[in-house]
């Protein structure tokens, strides 16, 4: 059998066919042979990160800014527990993932060797579907098997396990059209899928007099195509939308219907919208418990249209009127033409006096600070942060905490697949790795990763990669010394008693940044802040900025935990009712 | 609903007990896939079940009974869909009729004095004798779990049993081919 490779061989031979360009990875003694086929070979590049968590992040950041697949390589047994962190993240995110795991070899499986780990078992709640593949002649069919698992219906992570016999056995390539895939194991919607449901909701938003879209990361996930549609339909409509953490970007925010982010720590007018409104039509978004807040107060009067491509968000937690499973892209269009067909349109004096309210909760001013002083406030410094970067092709990456929050309240994101957080899982040092990945992606952007000084150190290695590639992402750090969300929660719920949520004994960041060949710089006061800023996005290498802000500033708005959309607290001297504020105390 | 955080309290349908078939592929770490899905996501598995049904296509039966609201059951469906190996999920609660039947093994310790008692119960519901040793028998008794759950509450009230059961399988009685 002259055609007989080997299993290494075949995993870089599928990756190639896939299209993968570039793999995020580190070695191990369990993937050498892939290693040293890799080695050989020069089509797909290979980013060395320093930690395999910063490995799947980065794998996500890459994905999530350019919409293709990340790719992860790492090694067994402390190699795949490492990235378990980052699978989760990519399966509550839906982020399309391909992880390769070395493992053991077969024969050793089981017997407690040197690195090894049940890596299928550990992972498999954490993955859409995993593999351990222990005959090399089933390598190629798993290969693209999971890469049409990772981005079939709603994206995810798939993992690969390969034993380090099977990599160097001897074994056949099938191509990629060879392989059929039953249907069974994928999402396929049928030709005229949902076809009545589409009518029914179309007809219901169309008798709406206080409509709201509420759009979620499902928008992004289904392309930017799906973006530009439901752009139109909402345009058509004239009806406010609001969005997601994760659907940012879907509808620009200077866009006149975009009553920006909703939720926790959304807009004052956008949370009303979402209580008083009447027909509600969430496309890609999964009524997840940051946007809901108590359960049995949202949206008390509305008729709920839910469009997802996974059934088993239909009802989860909310019940809803006219459920459409499918791909955004398809559904919104079919909406649109249903529209366009029997003329729709909504009665222009209900729909003006529905904006007439809006713009009254929108006097409100929900994101109004006090910015005296030379003390710079967080939220100025992100405001500064996109004045200076929105004429430049800018990725925005973050970590999670109340930096995370004034990113999305205070920077303005006009494209999707721009803005790239940790929603789901909520990952406290995702921003920097992703920022590395969307660099990578986008070698001519500018890659700025917003952080809190506590998240940041969490993958701080991560600063050895940046360099090593040449690759001049941004840090932008709001130091306040604290763990300022666990901080301001504190506050709020427990007395004010800090426990654990001061960062003691900071690294010096400017002298951190320095130690790696990188650029460090500094703004103490609102005086240096522009001028830093300037400084960070012209020098090409990577810069770590350390802001220094005001210490305890808390994020606002905020529906405190318990509290229902039309119970926004605008401030701290706003205080909760004692009864909910008790009941919000044991949730998260 | 009821599985969020902020649990909603206005759930009102009954706790009742379902059965679902679950047709899968027969790969390695299916079964693992399933139950680790209820109990990642906190549902109940009160029996479950599984073998080969199709030796040529290499599909498995699953059948897990489980109890819940029908909004939680329901959930559990769509759940068990979105696993990869899973072909197709049939609440047989929502089926127009189905079958079902379990089969338990009985250990009887038998004395002179409740000989004939245990052998008339056992004739009256037909439970087959597969072993006999000198003071203690094996019966087998199969059929819908409410009957064993009889028997086994008669026959305890007689002498001193231990039981194994295989929770029950079941089948929609309306046979149809076109269900994969």
């Amino acid at each position: 059998m002259n055609n007989e490779i080997t299993g290494a061989e075949i995993v870089l031979k599928s990756l190639a066919e896939q299209g993968v360009e570039v793999v995020f990875g580190y070695p191990g003694g369990a993937v050498l042979p892939i290693y040293d086929t890799l080695f050989k070979q020069n089509s797909i590049k290979h980013v060395l990160v320093r930690q395999e968590g910063g490995a799947i992040h980065a794998a996500e950041g890459y994905a999530r800014s350019t919409g293709k697949t990340g790719v992860v390589l790492v090694t067994s047994g402390p190699g795949a527990t490492n990235v378990v962190t980052g699978l989760t993240d990519a399966m509550m995110d839906s982020v399309p993932i391909v992880c390769i795991t070395g493992q053991v070899p077969s024969h050793l499986i089981g017997s407690d060797a040197f690195q090894e780990c049940d890596t299928t078992g550990i992972t498999r709640p954490c993955t859409k579907h995993n593999y351990l593949v222990k005959d090399v002649n089933k390598l190629s069919s798993v290969f693209h098997e999971a890469f049409t698992i990772a981005q079939n219906g709603r994206p995810g992570p798939v993992l690969i396990d390969i034993p380090k016999d099977v990599q160097f056995a001897k074994g056949t390539y099938e191509e990629k059209n060879k392989i059929i895939i039953p249907s069974h194991r994928l999402f396929e919607p049928s030709p005229d899928f949902e076809k009545n449901k589409i009518e029914e909701a179309v007809e219901l938003i169309s008798k709406a007099k206080k409509p709201i879209f509420y759009i979620g990361g499902g928008c992004i996930n289904s392309g930017p195509k799906a973006s530009k549609l439901v752009r139109e339909f909402i345009n058509i409509v004239g009806s406010p939308v609001t969005m997601t953490l994760m659907g940012l970007g879907v509808v620009g925010s200077s866009d006149k219907n975009s009553l920006g982010m909703l939720g926790m720590h959304g807009m004052y007018e956008a949370n009303m919208a979402m209580h008083e409104c009447d027909v509600m039509i969430n496309i890609g978004a999964r009524f997840d418990d940051r946007v809901t807040g108590r359960l049995d107060a949202f949206s008390p009067n509305s008729k709920k249209i839910h469009i997802d491509i996974d059934e088993s968000n239909i009802n989860k937690t909310i019940n809803v009127d006219v459920p459409i499973i499918g791909d955004v892209k398809q559904v919104v269009e079919k909406m649109i033409s249903v529209w366009k067909e029997k003329k729709y349109k909504i009665d222009d004096v209900f729909l003006k006096s529905w904006w007439d309210k809006i713009n009254k909760w929108k006097e409100i001013d929900c994101l109004n600070y006090n910015n005296e002083g030379k003390q710079i406030k967080p939220q100025y410094a992100v405001q500064r942060l996109y004045e200076l970067t929105k004429n430049t092709k800018t990725f925005v990456t973050t970590e999670v905490g109340q930096h995370q929050m004034w990113a999305a309240q205070f920077y303005k994101f006009e494209e999707p697949n721009r803005w790239l957080t940790s929603g789901g899982l909520g990952t406290m040092g995702y921003g920097f790795p992703a920022a590395i990945g969307a660099q990578v992606g986008n070698p001519d952007a500018l890659v700025v990763d917003i952080a809190g000084d506590a998240s940041i150190l969490m993958n701080i290695q991560e600063m050895s990669t940046a360099i090593q590639y040449r690759l001049p992402v941004k840090i932008f750090i709001l130091n306040n010394e604290y763990m300022g969300m666990v901080r301001q929660w504190q506050e709020l719920l427990h007395g004010g008693r800090y426990s654990e949520s001061y960062t003691d004994s900071l690294p010096d960041f400017v002298k951190l940044a320095e130690s790696y060949k990188a650029v460090g710089l500094r703004a103490k006061t609102t005086d240096d802040l522009d001028e830093v800023i300037n400084q960070m996005i012209e020098t090409k290498n990577t810069v770590i900025a350390d802001i220094w802000v005001t210490k305890e500033e808390n994020c606002f708005p905020m529906i405190q935990s318990g509290s229902a959309h039309n119970e926004m607290m605008l401030s701290k001297d706003q205080k909760q009712d004692k009864k909910s504020a008790e009941k919000g105390k044991i949730l998260v | 609903m009821n599985k969020s955080v902020y649990a909603s309290p206005d759930q009102v349908s009954e706790t009742k007990r379902h059965i679902l078939t679950v047709l899968v592929d027969n790969e390695p770490g299916v079964l693992a896939r399933v139950i680790g899905m209820f109990s990642g996501r906190g549902y109940n598995i009160d029996s479950l079940n599984v073998a080969e049904v199709s030796n040529d296509e290499n599909i498995s039966r699953i059948t897990i009974v489980t109890h819940g609201t029908s909004e939680v059951v329901s959930q559990i469906e769509k759940q068990l869909l979105r696993i990869v190996p899973v072909h197709s999920v049939t609440n047989l609660n929502r089926e127009d009729s189905s079958v079902e039947a379990e089969v338990a093994l009985v250990y009887i310790y038998i004395s002179e004095n409740n000989k004939k008692k245990v052998y008339e119960l056992c004739d009256f519901y037909r439970a087959r004798k597969i072993e006999n040793d000198n003071n203690t028998t094996i019966f087998e008794i199969a059929g819908a779990s409410e009957r064993v759950n009889r028997f086994i509450k008669e026959i305890n009230e007689i002498t001193k049993v231990e039981i194994v059961r295989s929770g029950p399988v079941a089948i929609s009685s309306i046979h149809k081919n076109e269900e994969e």
